[in-house]
């Protein structure tokens, strides 16, 4: 029945529309290409982001200056933190796999908003080439960090306006993107898919969605402030004009830190996909499952404050903030004993994607557990500003997002690309870079607790040893992403024809093609069972 | 790239409201903001806001509520199909808008004639709590002049399109969405109005 479609049918890589070459993509309103246009974009930022954090490992291999002095490593860790979080992060899981797979999981034709959803993509590229112009104008590249804190974003002569000003673009380009998913998962379900019928990668994107339009207008304003505030000195922020940096540190991570849930929500919901599908089993709690996505939502709107334990809150906000902080570890619990759950009694096929959830979760664990220590009040007094800081947030955005984002693209492979990979060499790849991820990140909680600071690009000579350690970390990471990346591509060339249906997933976009039609269904599906109806 | 036109008019309008939703949080941030300075000065607020003229904003907010009146009326024109008229009334909503502009221009210049604006070392002199002041008001107000731009624009597209017969008794949700967008600029001078002029 297959093959009749697909003769019938070109698949959405060979169609030929109106424009031809380059064109074909770039004007393309095809939710699929639109989704392929974020992953080379957003994996060419995550290499040069790769490519800094490397340098800074590199330096910090001794005391002392190695191969860059102070104002050079401020200037990369901005950077690298601006790329990371704004343009790698944030967008990775919902722009990429949202776009590419949303509309086929419940079964549409295409998101609410093609167009909107194309002018996205030129959004997200202008605040890019912004962030970029900023590296190369004026008196140097902002050193600031990726927070851009106030007062010190308006009294540094590196150019801050157009990186501020990119990140605003950035995000912006982020709220159409949710506002497109929330109208598509809302109004073109397929008929039959009622709310509790939708998967969970789905449900995750409606989440994350909200959190995308509520929460990202608090920092374009708190943004726009700064530009303002740089340009026109208003005042907002500087104490000098009887402003409060305080006010700016609680409106950044008003956002900042929902933000942190736009990361990791659809990162979780690719991962209970991959679960489910390799224990060929349905997922345990499917309606636990939904309300703690929905509730890791909400209350993260409410833990802002416990970024900023020792700039200076009322006691009752310190107390209010931390148990906060602790309620909303809760909800991620529930997922990770609901995925365990899945997999006892599953008949467990060991594929590539299993390898890098099961790896997924145990990262996510110790960056989970890492937050609540820095959550409590006593402990956070101690650790604020260490590299404890730096490997808590590696391992759940690093950790979290970004092995959910490499799960995902082995997971996701075969329907995207219609081809097969050498799973040898993906799992040598993935071997690779989970050693050296432990390697970089772990000796950095150890150095946070002795006392060593974030970003400085010197140490003292006590914390050499971990140093070194994570170092040589750093080069097993890049080797084991260089093996990923490099088979991937290698086997769109050479890699075997997939079936429609590689690893006996249920959901909808295993029922058709691979790769995909341009309409994606021929027929309308029509939903009865629950996503994951393995008998 | 898809082949066949999927029309909704419902999720268009959904995804208008959502977008207010982020337009309302975006004003929201500044107004978290005001309220964190008028507490704190309360008394140099009391006294700049005494400085504004009270007639130029009232006539302001005249001339919005009764420009978002027309709008909402030119969408019932349309549903009529009367072309015409649904013109006429959207040109009184731009000739509207663009009046707002004037007087805004007019105040802002009376300002700036005073050597009030941000960053004028007059205004210095004056105290922190004056500085704040001007700054949130030149801040919001033009922020807000910029969004009557933007939804002047918008209108006028939308009245090309009628023009041009492309909106009409049967699809007409571009222009009920530019009425709520342009409703939302209302709303929020609503909220400017009185915070600036009339708590004094």
């Amino acid at each position: 029945m297959n093959t009749q479609k697909e003769i019938a049918e070109p698949s959405y890589l060979d169609y030929k529309g109106r424009y031809k070459g380059l064109f074909s993509w770039i004007f393309s309103t095809d939710h699929k290409r639109i989704g392929l246009l974020y992953l080379f974009s957003i994996l060419s930022l995550f290499v040069i982001g790769a490519t800094l954090g490397l340098l800074m490992k590199f330096e910090l291999i001794a005391p002392g200056k190695t191969i860059m002095g102070p104002q050079a490593y401020n200037a990369f860790f901005t950077l690298h933190g601006i790329v990371m979080i704004f343009a790698v992060v944030i967008p990775g899981l919902p722009a990429v796999f949202g776009n590419f797979l949303l509309p086929i999981m419940i079964g549409a034709k295409d998101v609410a908003f093609p167009r909107l959803n194309l002018f996205s993509w030129y959004l997200y590229v202008t605040g890019v080439t912004l962030v970029i112009i900023s590296q190369f104008a004026g008196e140097g590249p902002p050193d600031t960090g990726w927070t851009f804190y106030a007062p010190y974003s308006f009294r540094t002569t590196g150019t801050m306006l157009p990186a501020v000003f990119g990140a605003f673009v950035l995000g912006f380009s982020s709220i159409l993107t949710g506002l497109n998913f929330l109208v598509t998962i809302h109004r073109m379900r397929a008929p039959g898919m009622t709310w509790l019928k939708m998967p969970l990668f789905p449900w995750s994107l409606y989440a994350t969605a909200w959190v995308q339009l509520l929460a990202t207008p608090i920092i374009g304003i708190t943004l726009l402030m700064v530009v303002a505030e740089r340009t026109l000195h208003i005042g907002f922020f500087d104490p000098s004009l009887g402003g409060d940096p305080l006010l700016y540190q609680h409106l950044f991570w008003t956002y900042s830190h929902p933000a942190v849930y736009i990361m990791i929500l659809p990162a979780m919901g690719a991962i209970s996909e991959i679960i489910t599908t390799f224990s060929h089993k349905t997922i345990f709690g499917y309606k636990f499952m939904v309300v703690s996505v929905l509730a890791i939502a909400f209350v993260g709107y409410f833990v802002w404050g416990h970024h900023m334990f020792t700039s200076g809150m009322s006691g009752t906000a310190l107390y209010t903030f931390s148990l906060l902080t602790f309620l909303v570890a809760i909800p991620s619990a529930i997922k990770v004993f609901n995925w365990i759950s899945t997999m006892h009694k599953g008949s467990i096929d060991l594929q590539t994607p299993f390898y890098w959830a099961i790896a997924f979760i145990f990262v996510f664990m110790i960056g989970g557990f890492s937050g609540l220590i820095l959550g409590s009040l006593a402990a956070n007094v101690h650790l604020h500003n260490t590299h404890f800081v730096v490997a808590h947030f590696h391992f759940i955005v690093f950790g979290g997002t970004g092995f959910a984002f490499f799960g995902a693209m082995h997971y996701w492979f075969p329907k995207i690309t219609g081809k097969m990979y050498d799973k040898r060499w993906a799992n040598i790849g993935l071997i690779l870079f989970f050693i050296g991820f432990i390697t970089l990140y772990g000796p950095m909680f150890y150095l946070g607790f002795k006392g060593m600071p974030r970003r400085y690009f010197d140490y003292d000579e006590v914390f050499h040893a971990g140093n070194i350690i994570s170092t040589m970390g750093s080069w097993v990471l890049y080797s084991g992403l260089a093996i990923i990346i490099i088979n991937l591509f290698s086997s769109l060339k050479g890699g075997a024809k997939a079936p429609s249906d590689p690893w006996g997933g249920k959901t909808l976009e295993w029922t058709i093609p691979s790769p995909p039609p341009v309409e994606n269904f021929t027929e309308t599906p029509v939903i009865t069972k629950g996503p994951y109806d393995y008998k | 790239m898809t082949a066949d036109i999927h029309r909704d008019d419902l999720a268009s309008k959904t995804g208008m409201w959502l977008f207010l939703f982020t337009e309302m949080l975006l004003f929201g941030g500044l107004f978290v903001v005001y309220s964190v300075y008028r507490y704190r000065n309360s008394q140099a607020f009391h006294l700049a806001a005494e400085e504004l003229s009270v007639f130029i904003g009232t006539i302001n907010t005249i001339i919005l509520l009764v420009s978002s009146t027309t709008i909402a009326m030119s969408i019932t024109a349309i549903q009529k199909k009367n072309k015409k008229l649904a013109l006429l009334l959207i040109g009184i909503t731009i000739l509207l808008g663009l009046a707002f502009l004037v007087n805004k221009y007019f105040e802002w210049g009376s300002h700036i004639r005073e050597h009030i604006y941000p960053g004028s070392p007059v205004l210095a002199l004056r105290g922190q709590g004056d500085v704040l002041f001007y700054g949130l008001y030149f801040f919001m107000t033009g922020l807000h002049a910029l969004h009557i731009i933007i939804g002047l624009v918008f209108i006028g597209v939308i009245a090309s399109k009628i023009v041009r017969n492309k909106i009409d008794s049967g699809n007409y949700v571009l222009l009920e969405n530019s009425g709520l967008y342009w409703h939302l600029v209302d709303l929020i001078w609503i909220f400017l109005f009185p915070l600036f002029y009339l708590i004094t």
